[in-house]
């Protein structure tokens, strides 16, 4: 155990330490606020005019809603509930509910859609209804205010502060039969894509590290040395432990300055953009796994700080956190020993592309499946894919944030664990012959061979 | 006699190859014990197996007279032929992390490279990245790693490949001091001059069969051929006139003003016998026996066995 750990040390300390660490720990993040960021913009250049239809019965908006090059309006009347049935028939985009309101003024709205509405749509809704409603309530101060003649006490601030209106827009997803459910998907979207990338780059990055770390013991011919004082399998263990360690370190430094990077950019931006860009941005922050809770934090004082934080309590953080962990470990660890199986395998890095590929072609496969699974998580394509411990880890990812059935979660956790032991044992298998050989071209039947010994 | 290693029909197979055959080997308590074996003769895997690295697949290894534990390996340094170090590592750190691997302690550890490192006169090189050292500083390193948890059993496979002849000394010096603080040696090398200069018993193990193992001086004694050198000034006289019967003249050889003589003596002859029968005609500038060399032994075994 004792020797186990100075390997891992070992590992860790020397890689932690490398510059590409560093260049790595400072670029990730530029890139992750970058994804984050950019999509903002690509969603408010959009060419296509959409209609929105607008069921107003507070009477209050007419004329309101301002056609734009983006969408325009129009203005129905009837029942909320057959207007909603005929929905997807009338290939509107989306259909803008303002119920009577119980107060004096409204305060909700519903936006129903078949697909997940837009980001600049639903804030424009907002931002209207809210300035109106300001309107309402200052044109209500006023009147309170003449009777008396003007007091002096009341300041220009205190008719702001009273004033201040919330409307809060909730969108629904309808589907052909009209029933509705609330939907986060924007929410769950990026944070399945994120953390399925995260632990595709994981992967791909940490397993490569292993390998190329064997293949330099191999090549240094120092493994003949440190194998006459630990066990092979020890040595390939404590790697493998030492760089999942160095993974772990990247992904929480890497959360911890994305968010630092887009709370820098959301600020500088919120001058730039006005206030509907800093309401996006900060709704966009909320993706960022495990980050939810800061997200909200530096929302406060938003107003839409009580949707975002209903979105992300529709969401399970510690549920999407564990699993990323555990996902990445597991993934990792699966992924990581038949990489270090290669890595003994070969004499150098040009060698190992024959074995490279088949190893790769899950992963790149799951990572592809991912926007098809997306739009369906339910799908028995996503069923075994999510079950597959080659391609699970990214698949599942995907799901999580979806809502996944128990049973599903169970098989999947049971392979992953299962491919994890097995991938291991036939690493070590073929690892403890490998290191030792030099000079030999090996192929598909010499590693057979190596794993009956 | 006091065993420290003993192999006792010992065999190794690889896939379609039997890389030991029944090997056994007992290694004496204090001796520099020589392994040796053309290219491919299973002198590595010999070795693995005494390291741990590999299991025998027959057969038993034993160290001290218990068969052998996974604990065992503390109480062995090896020096593996082809040796490396982390190249991007520094010196003393990487020291430090093989000696702890070792079994030492942080503390402990740091004292013993200390006095070794001022030993070798490289205490210089403590935060210097191993690629920056030369090869012949390398293998400094390399051999101070390996017998600094001061094992009872140690293993040099080639220990002087690389070395310039200054530092072969240097290494000589300290493999010899390393048996006389206690520990035993075993030594793996093709070069028979210092099989020759060190050795205490050897083992020559030839298409993974044992085929030869003993006491160094035994085995020489054993390969004798009743061969005796002299060289004499008389050119001309016959010598074989002056031979008793048994005695044969096997060899002469003319040079400027001096004749070499071989003559082969019978069994029951001796060389001071045959110097009474040469002293009277002419004048002996040297006598010697003509012993094999353990070059000769080697090749002349190897050739018999196949």
């Amino acid at each position: 155990m004792r020797k186990i750990f100075l390997i891992i040390k070992r590992e860790y300390l020397t890689r932690v330490r490398k510059k590409s660490f560093v260049v790595m720990t400072i670029l990730g993040p530029i890139l992750m606020a970058a994804i984050i960021v950019i999509p903002i913009y690509v969603s408010t250049i959009t060419n296509e005019v959409k209609t929105i239809s607008v069921l107003d019965e507070t009477g209050i908006f007419p004329d309101k809603f301002k056609d734009s090059n983006e969408f325009q309006f129009r203005y129905l009347n009837g029942n909320i509930d057959s207007l909603k049935k005929k929905l997807t028939k009338t290939g509107d985009y989306a259909l803008l509910y303002i119920p009577k309101p119980h107060a004096a003024l409204p305060a909700i709205a519903f936006v129903y859609s078949e697909s997940q509405i837009n980001i600049s749509a639903k804030s424009y809704i907002r931002n209207v209804m809210v300035k109106e409603v300001e309107n309402l309530k200052l044109e209500a101060k006023l009147k309170d205010l003449n009777p008396q003649g003007l007091d002096s006490k009341i300041t220009k601030d205190d008719i702001m502060a009273s004033i201040k209106a919330d409307v809060s827009v909730n969108t629904i997803r309808v589907n052909d039969e009209g029933e509705e459910k609330k939907s986060y998907t924007e929410v769950s979207m990026v944070l399945g894509f994120v953390g399925a990338f995260l632990i595709y780059l994981f992967i791909f990055l940490f397993g490569a590290q292993v390998m190329r770390g064997v293949i330099e013991e191999k090549t240094n011919r120092i493994v003949e040395v440190i194998v006459s004082s630990v066990k092979p399998f020890e040595l390939m263990m404590g790697k493998i432990i030492g760089i999942a360690l160095i993974g772990l370190t990247q992904f929480m430094l890497w959360v911890v300055l994305t968010f630092g990077i887009v709370t820098v950019a959301t600020i500088s931006m919120a001058d730039q953009l006005g206030p509907k860009g800093t309401q996006e941005i900060l709704k966009q922050q909320t993706p960022i796994p495990g980050g939810g809770a800061e997200a909200a934090k530096m929302a406060e004082g938003a107003p839409e700080v009580n949707e975002i934080l209903e979105a992300i309590n529709t969401i399970d953080f510690g549920v999407m956190f564990s699993s990323f962990l555990f996902y990445f470990l597991f993934g990792y660890l699966l992924y990581a020993a038949l990489f270090a199986a290669i890595g003994s395998a070969v004499d150098n890095e040009a060698d190992t592309q024959q074995f490279m590929l088949p190893l790769t072609l899950p992963l790149i496969f799951a990572i592809i499946m991912a926007q098809f699974i997306i739009q369906d998580p339910e799908s028995p394509l996503a069923f075994w894919l999510s079950i597959i411990p080659f391609t699970s880890p990214v698949v599942m990812m995907i799901r999580i944030p979806f809502g996944v059935p128990m049973l599903d979660i169970c098989l999947s956790v049971t392979f992953l664990i299962l491919g994890f032991l097995g991938a291991t044992w036939m690493a070590g298998k073929i690892y403890r012959t490998g290191i030792l050989m030099y000079g030999k071209k090996v192929n598909y039947r010499e590693l057979w061979k190596w794993l009956r010994y | 006699m006091q065993y420290l290693f003993e192999a006792e029909s010992v065999s190794k197979r690889y896939a379609h190859h039997l890389a030991l055959d029944k090997v056994s080997i007992s290694v004496p308590q204090g001796s520099i014990f020589g392994l040796l074996g053309p290219n491919g003769a299973g002198k590595t895997t010999m070795i693995r197996i005494i390291n741990q690295i590999l299991a025998p697949d027959e057969g038993k290894v034993f160290l001290e007279g218990h068969e052998m534990k996974p604990d065992d390996i503390y109480s062995i340094g090896y020096l593996p032929e082809e040796r490396g170090l982390y190249k991007k590592m520094k010196v003393g750190e990487q020291a430090l992390y093989l000696a702890q691997l070792k079994g030492l302690s942080h503390q402990e550890a740091m004292k013993r490279l200390k006095y070794w490192f001022d030993r070798f006169e490289i205490h210089g090189w403590w935060d210097r990245k191993v690629e920056e050292l030369s090869k012949g500083m390398q293998q400094k390193v390399q051999f101070l790693i390996t017998i600094i948890h001061e094992p009872k059993l140690l293993i040099f496979d080639e220990p002087f490949s690389g070395f310039d002849p200054i530092n072969v000394n240097l290494l000589k010096d300290e493999i010899l001091a390393q048996k006389e603080k206690g520990a035993t040696i075993i030594f793996s090398t093709h070069n028979m001059a210092s099989v020759e200069e060190l050795c205490d018993h050897i083992a020559l193990i030839n298409k993974s069969k044992k085929i030869l193992e003993g006491k160094v001086r035994e085995i020489k004694k054993a390969f004798k051929t009743n061969l005796y050198e002299m060289e004499v000034t008389d050119h001309d006289t016959d010598i074989r006139a002056h031979l008793k019967e048994g005695y044969q003249l096997m060899e002469e050889e003319r040079h400027d003003d001096t004749r070499f003589i071989k003559v082969h003596i019978p069994a029951n002859g001796s060389g001071s016998e045959l110097l009474q029968m040469i002293i009277p005609h002419m004048t002996i500038l040297n006598f010697r026996e003509v012993i094999p060399t353990m070059n000769d032994i080697f090749i002349q075994t190897v050739a018999n066995s196949n």
